[in-house]
């Protein structure tokens, strides 16, 4: 040991006797079970822990989910639950026509849909513009690019609690945006009791916490990208938006494909920060999915689990539609690295 | 000074400013407006009175009446500046107000009431910060409470990830047995199971296990975390198994292998990680505000939505605490911001 490192590691030895203790304990049983299955079958017992919380708490609930959508009644447990068939399906399918929610029998499944749709449509594309152009411009040479790149990264550590909590106060009475816009001589709104403004309110603060990652994995894209290829391309003559259509975005394409997958299933899930923001309001103009399923499954006075449960498995089936493709796109993205 | 403002404009390479230099820097300096404006105004809101909340236009300082008080009189009495009848202007504490009439005594002349319209009169304020947004909840609140169930979830949560899941990537890194390729692809295929498509079954799960308004239900579903696996198996897997054999010729015993070895070696990813499920369990919102039913059960999260969500919304302390809330995450910000960014960049995960 060091001399100059004494002092230091002299007391986290100190704090770390008592776990030395206990996996010194642990030790002794251990052997003897390793006596007993053999060095391979101790890779089983490193397994467990993990596969057991995994069994209960994600396959196992994956499985009776199916089970619970097709039952009915406001029981929690299965075995107290009446088997309905496809009856929850029945029902959120049952429409006059499925461009207008009123018409249906669950009028507020559709009105979520159809609010979730615009969402994911709207916020991804722009998501992806607003994040594409800060990667392009951060990838610039420019004075303290690190500090630049945490300046657009802070709001994605925030929890979505704190970043509804932010915008609801900026976006009340005597919010900031009031103040901003009654100093240029404008009259204030109340913007978050109007349902276009919160609708667009929901995409805008959603992307303001979000973009900061998507903008650091296409920064880390644009950055792969052999500098010499542009080099050439000036020597060529090349105007840089050519450069820009020819180089840039073919080379980006395989990490753009990944961020416009993973914007897409977070899209598809948005829940905490409007739920904080709006609480899906005005009327049910903010309303989305996973709001849907959770107000139904848990808040609603009469909760309906296997409508809910009937509800998720639709979201889930487009979610795995989604994450195969991105996993389909990692592939390719694989061999194209090959090539 | 106009060489200080050559400097700051001078280019690299020496060209003049290019229209595209300067889209690059009013998106910059946009952006630094944008993201952290909002958590500064909301840091700055957070120390005013509840009556300069309620103010519009609001000041960006937080400011409040002076008060004074007067002989005769059991409260402190709010000070205004009033233009008096023959032009002159005085400062007056205001007894009570009458409609558009204000009746208002001199401080140090507290017999003599003086009628002032209230038109004319403007109230004298000074600068003060309300530390007592901050303080107040402490005690009127369960603010310790559910501070102190918060950092119990983290806290628990991340090292319990930490045991469970770099058992997992040892077994997956460093053992041939038969089903490996199996395990591997069920812990990967878990990352297509989100929580907001289980929840319903899920929660009766947690009921079943007597789990429901426990803090152990809303820690124990989330530490078998794939991205955890995942990050500390790639890693494990660089470390050579020559190690793993000569280990094994000196008779440590494989608990001794992952404990006096393989954890050691695993430290860097171990922290990442550690980060990672820090952010991640602090921020947790949708899950705890399923199974934690109870008041005094309540993460800082849960609490904070709940009291916002009321219908008189005491702002004066929702936004002390919220900041309260910011302050680990805004800590990994600050000193952990290059590890996250880099891990995010190397891994593509979140």
């Amino acid at each position: 040991m060091r001399m100059d490192e004494s002092g230091r590691s002299g007391l986290s030895q100190i704090a770390m006797m008592p776990i030395h203790f206990l996996m010194g304990v642990l030790d002794a049983p251990l052997r003897w079970l390793q006596r007993a299955t053999g060095i391979n079958g101790m890779a089983a017992f490193f397994l467990l822990p993990n596969m057991m919380i995994f069994g209960v708490f994600v396959l196992l609930p994956f499985f009776i989910n199916f089970a619970y959508s097709m039952t009915g009644g406001t029981a929690l447990f299965l075995p107290d639950r009446s088997f309905v068939g496809a009856d929850q399906y029945a029902r959120l399918f049952d429409c006059g026509s499925y461009i207008d929610p009123g018409s249906c029998a669950e009028d507020t499944f559709w009105t979520a849909v159809r609010n979730t749709g615009w969402f994911v449509v709207l916020q991804v594309t722009l998501m992806i513009l607003v994040s594409l152009v800060t990667a392009l411009i951060l990838n610039r040479e420019l004075m303290a690019r690190s500090f630049w790149r945490a300046v657009f990264f802070f709001p994605v550590l925030l929890s979505p609690v704190v970043v509804g909590l932010i915008w609801k106060w900026i976006l009340q009475r005597q919010g900031l945006l009031n103040f901003g816009l009654y100093s240029l001589g404008f009259d204030p709104h109340v913007w978050l009791n109007d349902r276009n403004w919160s609708f667009a309110a929901t995409i805008g603060v959603s992307i303001w916490a979000h973009m900061g990652f998507y903008t650091l994995i296409l920064l880390a894209g644009l950055q792969a990208i052999p500098k010499d290829l542009y080099e050439a391309a000036e020597m060529d003559g090349t105007r840089p938006a050519r450069a820009f259509w020819r180089i840039t975005l073919p080379l980006l394409m395989p990490n753009l494909l990944v961020v416009v997958v993973l914007v897409l299933i977070r899209a598809v899930q948005i829940f905490d920060e409007v739920y904080v923001l709006t609480g899906g309001g005005p009327g049910t103009s903010t309303l989305y999915l996973t709001q849907y399923i959770y107000e139904t499954g848990f808040a609603a006075q009469l909760r309906n689990p296997g409508l809910a449960a009937a509800a998720s498995i639709l979201m889930g089936a487009v979610l795995v539609v989604l994450t195969l493709l991105q996993l389909g796109l990692g592939r390719s993205e694989k061999k194209g690295g090959r090539k | 000074m106009s060489r200080i403002v050559r400097f700051l404009t001078r280019r690299r390479g020496g060209k003049g400013w290019h229209w595209t230099d300067i889209v690059t820097w009013t998106w910059l300096v946009g952006g630094l407006l944008i993201m952290f404006g909002p958590a500064v105004w909301l840091v700055g809101s957070s120390f005013k009175s509840p009556a300069a909340l309620a103010e519009f236009p609001p000041t960006i300082l937080p400011y409040v009446t002076q008060k004074v008080t007067v002989e005769g009189y059991d409260k402190p009495l709010d000070l205004y500046e009033a233009t008096l009848e023959d032009g002159s202007t005085v400062v007056l504490a205001e007894v009570r107000r009458i409609g558009v009439m204000s009746q208002m005594v001199d401080p140090a002349k507290p017999g003599e009431i003086i009628k002032v319209n209230i038109a004319k009169r403007t109230p004298v304020r000074e600068m003060s910060f309300a530390t007592e947004n901050y303080t107040e909840p402490f005690t009127h609140f369960d603010f310790v409470r559910y501070l102190w169930n918060s950092v119990f979830v983290t806290v628990t949560a991340t090292l319990i990830t930490l045991v469970v899941n770099s058992m997992a990537a040892f077994a997956l890194s460093k053992y041939e047995f038969r089903g490996r390729t199996v395990a591997m692809l069920l812990i990967l295929a878990t990352l297509m199971v989100p929580l907001s498509v289980i929840m319903v079954p899920l929660y009766s799960i947690v009921s079943a296990l007597g789990l429901f308004n426990s803090l152990w239900g809303v820690i124990l579903p989330t530490v078998a975390t794939p991205t955890g696996v995942f990050i500390l198996r790639q890693y494990m897997l660089t470390i050579p198994d020559e190690l793993v054999d000569a280990a094994r010729m000196d008779k440590a015993s494989e608990w001794q292998i992952y404990w006096r070895i393989i954890l050691p070696l695993t430290a860097p990813a171990l922290a990442v990680l550690a980060i990672f499920s820090v952010v991640w369990r602090w921020n947790d919102f949708l899950w705890p505000l399923i199974v934690l039913s109870r008041k005094e059960l309540y993460t800082l999260q849960v609490g904070l939505s709940i009291y916002s969500g009321e219908l008189n919304v005491q702002w004066h302390f929702i936004l002390a605490m919220t900041v309260v809330t910011m302050i680990p995450v805004v800590l990994v910000f600050i000193f952990l911001q290059r590890f996250i960014t880099t891990g995010i960049a190397g891994t593509g995960l979140k």
